[in-house]
């Protein structure tokens, strides 16, 4: 690790024969040349938008509960709001400005994830109704999707057992 | 029989031919995006559709590669059955734009593919075919389209996401030349020429390159040694140096692979800072256009040098370039599986008539 601190030049990686060891020095060097976004900046961006979002559920939920409807009922009715206003905005091509802007702070509440399934539904329409949308609407979001379900399934069985042997 | 292969040959990967063919004229069709950046001037045509009258992203680059092949045939002074060979290519699936794009031009087709750097190897296998006397005029074209390659190679348009420094803005655009004989030169630029013809003195065909970067989204990264081995053998087989060229010109390796390709190229003994360009860098203003370390795609470099660089050389304000374009040799599987993206540059000599 001690090597991360030295810096690697251009005839480092030209003499070096080893192509494991030429990709390893490669790739150091590449990193020293390779500018990156300002970090305080994004997480600033990230925090605003996702506070912004995260608000707007929040007055959503407060809005629905005053309209009378149950503390439970509130919170899905926030939820499946969020989600359509993402769709909408991603149907009119703003929502990856957003996220351009907001990082994370777009991508992490439910609204990226809406994001991440419009999107791929409005690219594959092209390719059909069954093998476009169908088969291709979940590129992105099958991933959280999938190990999502499994990850609750796990959890699940932990809870099981331990209910079993009285612990909880 | 032996005498007349080796007249050919330069060093070890050139070849400097015997009687060097032409490009007759070249073709450059580009996107909105493109025709509000610093070389807007230059192209031929500036289409404000995406869509190029298509409805999908693949239909619209065929058609813009059709209709800067008809262009370039037009701008020759030539028919299309005139056209004994086209030689093409673009990143889309199995050749997507170029198979769809120029199937109604009837005209036997080699399809080739050599990601970004497509134009170089068109551009090479072209002129190898014309000055072997296989073909007497050849079309080499290609092709790349924003939307299409993003969904291609990574996300589809409205997935919100931010992009990396490192990364590059594919270009939407297509460039076309015709190359015809040696021999034709002086006959066809007073034709129905207007813009003069430009020699094509031999080519440095590349090697495959692999540093073992892994990071697709900067590709400059994985081209850089490509074209750095690329144009330092081009010097050597020539035993010149840089200054031999008034310009070395890369395709697509942007702002990061600029720096590393001149860092490399000292370790060699070549400077060529002082004559060095890319066409991703030239094709967008990185500072209003958002375009990161510039522009990439086998448009950037095919409309970059039959816009800007042709005209350079017909307007002799250039005598000798080393054209060079540059692709990186990644697919969304090969990522997948854990392996780096290669690269590859093919070095084309031009000259001044």
């Amino acid at each position: 690790m001690q090597n991360t601190k030295e810096k690697v030049t251009a005839s480092d990686v030209v003499i070096e024969k080893d192509k494991t060891a030429k990709g390893e020095k490669y790739n150091k060097y590449v990193k020293d040349m390779t500018p990156t976004h300002n970090i305080f900046k994004n997480i600033l961006n990230a925090f605003l938008v996702g506070g912004i979002i995260c608000t707007i559920g929040q007055g959503l939920i407060n809005l629905y509960a005053s309209w009378g409807a149950g503390e439970e009922l509130s919170a899905s009715y926030g939820t499946l709001s969020l989600v359509f206003l993402s769709v909408v905005l991603t149907g009119l091509n703003i929502y990856p400005k957003i996220a351009k802007f907001g990082g994370a702070g777009s991508l992490v509440p439910i609204t990226g994830f809406a994001n991440s399934v419009a999107a791929p539904a409005v690219e594959f329409k092209k390719e059909g109704q069954v093998f476009g949308i169908g088969c291709k609407i979940f590129t992105i979001a099958g991933p959280v999707i999938l190990y999502g379900i499994f990850s609750s399934w796990v959890l699940g069985l932990i809870y099981y057992i331990l209910l079993q042997l009285g612990v909880v | 029989m032996e005498d007349k292969k080796s007249n050919k040959m330069a060093g070890k990967q050139s070849i400097l031919f015997a009687n060097p063919p032409v490009i007759i004229a070249g073709s450059s069709v580009v996107g909105k995006k493109e025709g509000e950046g610093p070389l807007a001037s230059f192209f031929d045509q500036i289409e404000e559709d995406p869509m190029f009258g298509g409805t999908s992203w693949e239909d619209a680059e065929s058609r813009l590669m059709k209709r800067a092949a008809e262009l370039s045939i037009e701008k020759s002074g030539f028919r299309q059955e005139d056209i004994r060979y086209l030689v093409g290519g673009d990143l889309l699936g199995q050749l997507i734009a170029t198979s769809f794009g120029i199937a109604d031009l009837e005209i036997p087709i080699f399809g080739v593919y050599g990601a970004c750097s497509t134009m170089g190897e068109s551009m090479a296998l072209g002129a190898i075919l014309v000055d072997g006397g296989y073909a007497d005029k050849v079309l080499a074209v290609t092709s790349s389209h924003f939307a299409g390659a993003e969904k291609q190679f990574r996300f589809p348009l409205a997935y919100g996401n931010q992009r990396p420094l490192a990364t590059t803005w594919t270009v939407t655009g297509s460039g076309a030349v015709v190359i015809g004989s040696g021999d034709m030169g002086e006959e066809t630029a007073g034709k129905n020429n207007k813009n003069g013809v430009v020699k094509i003195k031999g080519v440095t065909v590349g090697k495959i390159v692999d540093y073992g970067v892994k990071d697709s989204l900067n590709m400059g990264a994985c081209m850089a040694p490509a074209a750095y081995t690329t144009i330092s053998q081009n010097l050597k087989d020539l035993n010149v140096l840089p200054d031999y060229y008034d310009r070395i010109i890369t395709g697509d390796l942007g702002y990061v692979g600029k720096d590393i390709l001149i860092d490399l190229l000292k370790q060699d003994g070549y400077d060529i800072s002082s004559n060095h360009m890319d066409c991703g860098i030239e094709i967008f203003d990185r500072n209003t256009q958002d375009t990161h370390s510039g522009g990439s795609g086998c448009g950037c470099s095919a409309v970059t040098f039959t816009g800007y660089i042709m005209q350079k050389l017909t307007r002799k304000e250039w005598k000798r370039v080393l054209f060079v374009p540059t692709g990186a040799l990644h697919s969304t599987v090969s990522f997948n599986e854990g392996n780096p993206v290669p690269g590859i540059a093919h070095g084309i000599m031009v000259e001044a008539c």
